[in-house]
């Protein structure tokens, strides 16, 4: 069967294979080897080692909105994924209307960032009008601008993954626990949260690499103002890209270093987690 | 016992409720406000409407001519059901030969398909723009390929981790009756497939459609705009922004999302959750 199967290479792989290659294989590399270069076109390149990595240390707002970024992630990851798991946990003790709970709090979710943003630049605006104050007035505001808007957007997610973990843990499980004389709380903490650790495995992973990589929503909300103060790594590398002439190099070796923390993050994160998972 | 049960089972749905309420409510204030003329938005977004400051559809009229709202509509619809089709026809194939072949090669694309997951949008941002355009793949049907490019990983992934659990045996009893490659996937592979190809199109979808940046830097967007092009741009292109358009428009782009998900609701949060759990 395999041979049959591999004549068929041209139309089974060569599709994706090829769009593949130009729409991320290509690019991915072509963006390594120009973050060693001065460019400000494909063609144009000139070598220049890692003269573009050692500007971007210089550079104060890409240490800024890395610790801004950093510190945005935590505070989105703990708050999205206890807020989650919370109303998860609520929700699958079957209380009257909880299909349409479900339903309103996912909603955000398919609303683009950029609509989100917009939408809660009113909403902030309008609330800060009573203490004459706008958005743009702090980087603060927009941190907690942000954060409570991704929450809105995400929480609705994590909550539907974490629902369906909860409803994997076979009762016996629990029933043997409530035998033994367990209390609610040590129900939750020994059966319960070992038991959906899949779950949160991908929760937190989801959150961690969506809050890490936010782009939309910051350009919507406050896109980087006061001075880019609040402006997220994305939106500092596509600033560099796009908003600085001659910056090329350097946004595409900023690039490079962001795609190592995120990757590093996210595989670290992977471990931590995958090790803790259980089985019945 | 019961009834302190019953008790507390009516608390949590009233305080849900209350919760759901504030939850549609930022939509409901832009609707609100979207009625307003100009000025009373920025001044007072929490008043409801009244004879002083009702604007009727003007807001949308502007919006709509100054975004042609129309035409972006039908390129986000056109490019997001192009490019959902296509991922989900083309990768399921891959994922399948993949599986299936089991050559060397096979497991060096399927680990580039896993990484290029966690490589960020930024990372290629810049070349994948010129690499489209050099190649003339920035219009609304060029795009659909560069999506199938970037989205491969993700739904080959999911594709995958399907596959491994169907045996083997049915699909080689299909072709030792004479089924030849293509037939069995097509007739026995595929409708398998089924719940997965159902959370792949809803992922890619919530993605694609949703998706400013790389539409921004691929297409051709004095010719093409999607709907988050198109709002950005009313903010982008003049000094001040006009907020009633902006309030018409952002209801606008909101309204055919909510249909959608009514309408399909069952799926989209079984999808999610059936996708969540696979990978």
């Amino acid at each position: 069967m395999i041979k049959t199967v591999r004549k068929y290479f041209p139309i089974f792989l060569l599709p994706t294979f090829l769009a593949f290659l130009i729409g991320f294989v290509i690019p991915f590399a072509l963006g390594l080897y120009l973050s060693f270069c001065k460019f400000t076109t494909v063609t144009d390149a000139s070598f220049t080692g890692i003269n573009n990595y050692k500007q971007i240390f210089s550079d104060a707002t890409f240490i800024h909105s890395l610790w801004y970024t950093a510190l945005f992630t935590v505070a989105a990851v703990v708050s999205i994924n206890v807020i989650a798991f919370s109303i998860a946990l609520l929700l699958t003790k079957g209380i009257r209307g909880t299909n349409v709970f479900r339903t309103v709090f996912f909603m955000p979710n398919l609303i683009g960032g950029i609509v989100l943003g917009y939408i809660w630049q009113l909403i902030f605006n309008g609330i800060l009008l009573f203490f004459d104050k706008t958005l743009t007035f702090s980087e603060t505001y927009g941190f907690f601008g942000l954060l409570i808007l991704l929450n809105w957007q995400q929480i609705g997610y994590m909550m539907i993954i974490y629902i369906a973990g909860i409803q994997n843990i076979p009762p016996q499980v629990v029933e043997a626990a409530k035998i033994d004389g367990a209390s609610k709380f040590q129900i939750l903490r020994r059966v319960t949260i070992p038991m959906v650790m899949p779950s949160i495995t991908i929760s937190i992973f989801l959150t961690l690499t969506n809050s890490f990589k936010l782009f939309d929503q910051n350009l919507a909300l406050t896109a980087g103002e006061p001075s880019g103060r609040s402006q997220l790594l994305a939106l500092n590398i596509f600033e560099t890209f796009y908003g600085r002439a001659g910056y090329e190099g350097v946004g595409q070796a900023k690039a490079v270093v962001f795609f190592v923390i995120v990757a590093v993050i996210a595989l670290l994160q992977l471990y931590l987690t995958r090790k803790r998972e259980v089985q019945a | 016992m019961s009834k302190r049960k019953n008790a507390k089972g009516r608390f949590l749905t009233i305080l849900f409720s209350v919760i759901s309420v504030l939850y549609v409510l930022p939509i409901v204030i832009i609707f609100i406000n979207s009625l307003k003329k100009n000025a009373y938005i920025s001044k007072a977004p929490f008043s409801f409407v009244d004879e002083k400051n009702f604007a009727g559809f003007e807001n949308y009229e502007t919006g709509i001519e100054r975004t042609q709202f129309f035409e972006s509509l039908f390129w986000s619809v056109f490019i997001t059901v192009g490019a959902v089709a296509l991922i989900i026809l083309c990768t399921s194939m891959c994922a399948w030969y993949i599986a299936r072949s089991n050559s060397r090669l096979c497991r060096i694309l399927y680990i580039l398909f896993v990484f290029s997951m966690i490589v960020p949008f930024q990372m290629v941002m810049f070349t994948l723009s010129k690499t489209a355009d050099t190649l003339g793949l920035n219009t609304p049907w060029g795009i659909i390929l560069v999506y199938l490019g970037f989205g491969a990983g993700l739904a080959v992934f999911m594709f995958s981790g399907f596959i491994k659990s169907v045996p083997v045996q049915i699909e080689e009893a299909a072709m030792i009756d004479g089924c030849s490659p293509l037939g069995t996937f097509f007739r026995i592979v595929l409708p398998i497939l089924r719940p997965t190809c159902i959370s792949v199109a809803i992922l890619e979808t919530m993605w694609i459609f949703n998706d400013y940046l790389l539409p921004y830097l691929v297409l051709d967007i004095r010719k093409y705009k999607t709907i988050p092009i198109a709002i950005q741009y009313l903010r982008g292109g003049y000094g001040s922004i006009d907020m009633g358009a902006m309030m018409a428009m952002l209801v606008l782009s909101v309204i055919p999302i909510i249909i959608f998900y009514l309408c399909l609701q069952k799926y989209i949060i079984k999808g999610v959750a059936a996708g969540a759990v696979k990978g």
